[in-house]
C-alpha cells in the first residue's frame, strides 16, 4: 500500500480538543509541517497563548511554554534571547494578540524581534464563550455586542498585518486563509516562509490566519466556511504586506 | 578582593553578574534606576543581555521565558511597577521557575510618591498575585547585604526552582558604603533538565502553570506547599541585637533597623533594656528568633516605614503570649531615632 499521508512528526499523538469544524486544528497541522520540512522540530521552542489554543504545549511536539493572555510576544523574547540560534514561535489567537497583548506583539514587531507568529484570526473570543473581540466585525453580533458591534460604540475591528507592517522591525507579515484546500496549500506556504525568514536571523514574522470559530459564530461548519469568505475576506484582505524583497532586507 | 565604594543599586547589578546572571528585563522607575542602567553598561560586556522592555507586564514575562529556556535572569523595579508584575510573579510561581526581582520600595497607595517606604510588604510576603504561591524575601540593610543577599538569591531560586525577591527600599539604593564582593556561596542545585532548549534527544519539555483539572491542580499546590514548608524550614534567617537581656525586643527590617539600633544602644546608655531582631528573611518569616525571647521580654515593638505590615507577623508568632505594639511613618517618612526613642520610653513608663 502506498501512504499518501501521514500525521507529521512534530504533532503529538494526543486527540485535538477544538470543536468540530473550526480550523485551528488545520493551522496545528500545516505547522507541523513546515516544522517537519525544515527539519527544525529538535530545536524549536513554540509558546502557547491563552485562548483555545492554550493546550498547543501537548500537540505541539517540540519544547513549548504556557504564556499568560497575551504575552506570548514577551515569553518568545525572553527565549530568543537566550537562545537565539533556536526557532521560536508563537501561535496566539485574536483577543490575545490584538487585545490584552496588543503591547507585547507590536513591540515584539518594533524590535524585530527574531520570532515567528502564528495569529489565528477568528473574529470572536472562542474559549470564554463567544464575546466580542478586536477583531470582530461591524454589526458582527457576539455575546458582548448583542446588538451588532457598533463601530460609534466599540471602535473599528484592527487590522493586525496592515498595523504591523508599518513596523520597519517586522520582515515578513502575511495574511491568509484556510477556508479551502488551495488557500490552506497558500497559509502552509506563508508560515514556512515566516520560519525560513526566522532561520535566516532576518527580523519579526508573523502570519494572520483567518480562521472559523463555528461555535460561538452559531453557524455549521460548513456555513461557517462561508462566512468567513463572505465576511472576513472583505474587510481582512489576503496578501504579503512585508516581506525582506521588498524592504531590500 | 578588597572593598569599594558603591551606590547601592549599583552593587545589585554587580553582584547579579558575580552570581552568573546574563540576562535582565526591565522598565524605568524611580528609585531604582542605577539598576538597569549599570546592567546595560556591564552586561553586554559580559556577553550578556541587557533587555529594556515595554513595560514592566512584558518585562516580567521576558523574565519568564528566560527563566523557562534555563538562564539566570533578573528583573528590577519599584512599587507600581512590581503591582503590574505580579501577574507574571504568579505564573512563574506557578510554573516553578528560577529567577530575582528586586523591588526598591517607595511610597504608596497608587503613584505615591518617591521616597523610600517599607509599605510593599503585604504584597511581596503574602502573594501580591492569584493564587496559593510563596515568593522568598530577603530584607538588607546594609549596601554589603544588598551584594550578599543578591548574589544567594540566585542560589536560593535555582536550589528550589522559585522566583525569589530583594525588598529594599530608597534609602538603601541610593547610599554609597563600601563592600566586598565575595566568592559565590554555591548550592548543589539540580541539573535543569526540565529547561526548555530544544527537545533533542529526550522527550518534550513543557513550562507551564494551567492544570485545569482541579485535583491535578489541588496536587500541584500540594506540592507546592511541601516546597514551602521545607524553605520555611531551612531558610528562615535573623539577626538579634542585644535581646538576651531586653525587656522590650523591638522587629525592624531593612533600613528602619538601622535607625533602631541607634536608638537601642542611645536608649541602653540611659539604663533601659532594649533590644532587637531584624528578619532579615521576610519570608519565611523567622518566627523561631521570637519563640527565643518570647519568655524573657515582656513587651514587643514593631518599626516599620509603613502604617502596620510586619506587625501582623510578629503578633502571629508571639501568638497573644505578649502585648506587640507598633511605630511607623509612612508615605517616604522615616522613623527617626528620637521617635523610636521616645516610643519605648512610653512603653516602658506605660509598665510602672
Ligand atoms: C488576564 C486574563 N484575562 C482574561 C482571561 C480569559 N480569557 C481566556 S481565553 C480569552 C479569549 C481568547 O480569545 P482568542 O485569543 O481570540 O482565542 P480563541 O479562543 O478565539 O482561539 C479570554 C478573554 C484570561 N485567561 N486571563
Ligand atoms: S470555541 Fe471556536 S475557536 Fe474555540 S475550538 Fe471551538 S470553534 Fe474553535
Amino acid at each position: 500500500m502506498v501512504k499518501v499521508w501521514q500525521k507529521p512528526e512534530s504533532l503529538t499523538d494526543k486527540v485535538l480538543h477544538y470543536c468540530p469544524g473550526c480550523t485551528h486544528g488545520i493551522i496545528h497541522k500545516i505547522t507541523a509541517e513546515v516544522m517537519d520540512e525544515l527539519g527544525i522540530r529538535e530545536e524549536t521552542i513554540g509558546v502557547a497563548p491563552v485562548g483555545c489554543s492554550v493546550l498547543a504545549y501537548n500537540y505541539f511536539n517540540c519544547d513549548m511554554q504556557q504564556a499568560a493572555h497575551g504575552r506570548a510576544p514577551a515569553v518568545a523574547t525572553g527565549i530568543k534571547r537566550v537562545h537565539p540560534d533556536k526557532p521560536v514561535f508563537t501561535y496566539q489567537g485574536d483577543g490575545d494578540l490584538a487585545s490584552i497583548g496588543a503591547a507585547e506583539i507590536v513591540h515584539a514587531a518594533a524590535r524585530g524581534e527574531k520570532i515567528t507568529t502564528v495569529f489565528v484570526n477568528n473574529a470572536i473570543y472562542g474559549m470564554t464563550g463567544g464575546q466580542m473581540a478586536p477583531t470582530s466585525l461591524e454589526k458582527q453580533v457576539t455575546t458582548t455586542s448583542p446588538y451588532g458591534r457598533d463601530l460609534d460604540h466599540a471602535g473599528h475591528p484592527i487590522k493586525v498585518s496592515e498595523m504591523l507592517s508599518t513596523l520597519p522591525g517586522a520582515v515578513y507579515i502575511e495574511r491568509v486563509s484556510v477556508h479551502d484546500v488551495p488557500h490552506i496549500l497558500k497559509a502552509k506556504k506563508a508560515i514556512k516562509k515566516a520560519f525560513e525568514y526566522q532561520l535566516e536571523g532576518k527580523g519579526f514574522t508573523l502570519v494572520e490566519v483567518l480562521s472559523t470559530c463555528p461555535t460561538n459564530w452559531g453557524i455549521d461548519p460548513v456555513e461557517s466556511l462561508d462566512w468567513l469568505k463572505d465576511n472576513m475576506l472583505p474587510y481582512y484582505p489576503l496578501g504579503n504586506f512585508r516581506s525582506p524583497e521588498k524592504e531590500g532586507k | 578582593m578588597g572593598k569599594t565604594l558603591m551606590k547601592g543599586n549599583e552593587a545589585i547589578g554587580e553582584a547579579a553578574i558575580q552570581a552568573g546572571c546574563r540576562y535582565f528585563f526591565g522598565y524605568p522607575i524611580t528609585p531604582q534606576n542605577e539598576i538597569p542602567a549599570y546592567l546595560a553598561r556591564r552586561l553586554p560586556k559580559e556577553d550578556g543581555v541587557f533587555l529594556q522592555a515595554e513595560s514592566e507586564v512584558s518585562a516580567i514575562n521576558m523574565v519568564y521565558g528566560a527563566a523557562g529556556a534555563g538562564a539566570r535572569v533578573m528583573t528590577s523595579s519599584s512599587s507600581p511597577g512590581i503591582s503590574l508584575k505580579t501577574e507574571g510573579i504568579s505564573y512563574i510561581a506557578g510554573a516553578q521557575l528560577p529567577c530575582v526581582i528586586v523591588n526598591i520600595v517607595r511610597g504608596g497607595p497608587g503613584l505615591g510618591g518617591i521616597q523610600p517606604a517599607q509599605s510593599d510588604y503585604f504584597q511581596a510576603v503574602k502573594g501580591g498575585g492569584h493564587g496559593d504561591y510563596r515568593v522568598v524575601v530577603l530584607a538588607p540593610s546594609t549596601v554589603q547585604e544588598l551584594v550578599d543577599l543578591t548574589m544567594d538569591a540566585f542560589e536560593i531560586a535555582d536550589y528550589y526552582r522559585n522566583p525569589v525577591m530583594i525588598l529594599g527600599d530608597g534609602i538603601l539604593g541610593q547610599m554609597m558604603e563600601p563592600v566586598e564582593f565575595k566568592p559565590l556561596n554555591k548550592r548543589d542545585s539540580k541539573e535543569k533538565t526540565w529547561a526548555t532548549t530544544g527537545m533533542k534527544d529526550r522527550e518534550q519539555n513543557v513550562i507551564n502553570s494551567l492544570h485545569m483539572d482541579p485535583e491535578g491542580l489541588e496536587n500541584h499546590n500540594l506540592d507546592l506547599q511541601e516546597k514551602y514548608a521545607e524553605i520555611t524550614d531551612k531558610e528562615a534567617k535573623s539577626e538579634s541585637y542585644k535581646t538576651e537581656d531586653a525587656d522590650i525586643v523591638i522587629a525592624a527590617y531593612g533600613t528602619t533597623s538601622r535607625i533602631c539600633r541607634t536608638a537601642i544602644d542611645q536608649l541602653r546608655e540611659e539604663g533601659i533594656k532594649v533590644g532587637m531582631i531584624r528578619p532579615i528573611t521576610l519570608w519565611p518569616f523567622p518566627a523561631d528568633a521570637f519563640e527565643e525571647v518570647v519568655d524573657s521580654a515582656s513587651k514587643f515593638l514593631t518599626v516599620e516605614m509603613s502604617l502596620g505590615q510586619m506587625v501582623e507577623d510578629v503578633k502571629l508568632a508571639i501568638d497573644g503570649r505578649k502585648p506587640v505594639e507598633f511605630y511607623g511613618r509612612t508615605g517616604g517618612m522615616i522613623p527617626s531615632v528620637e521617635e523610636v526613642k521616645e516610643k519605648v520610653k512610653e512603653l516602658v513608663g506605660g509598665e510602672k
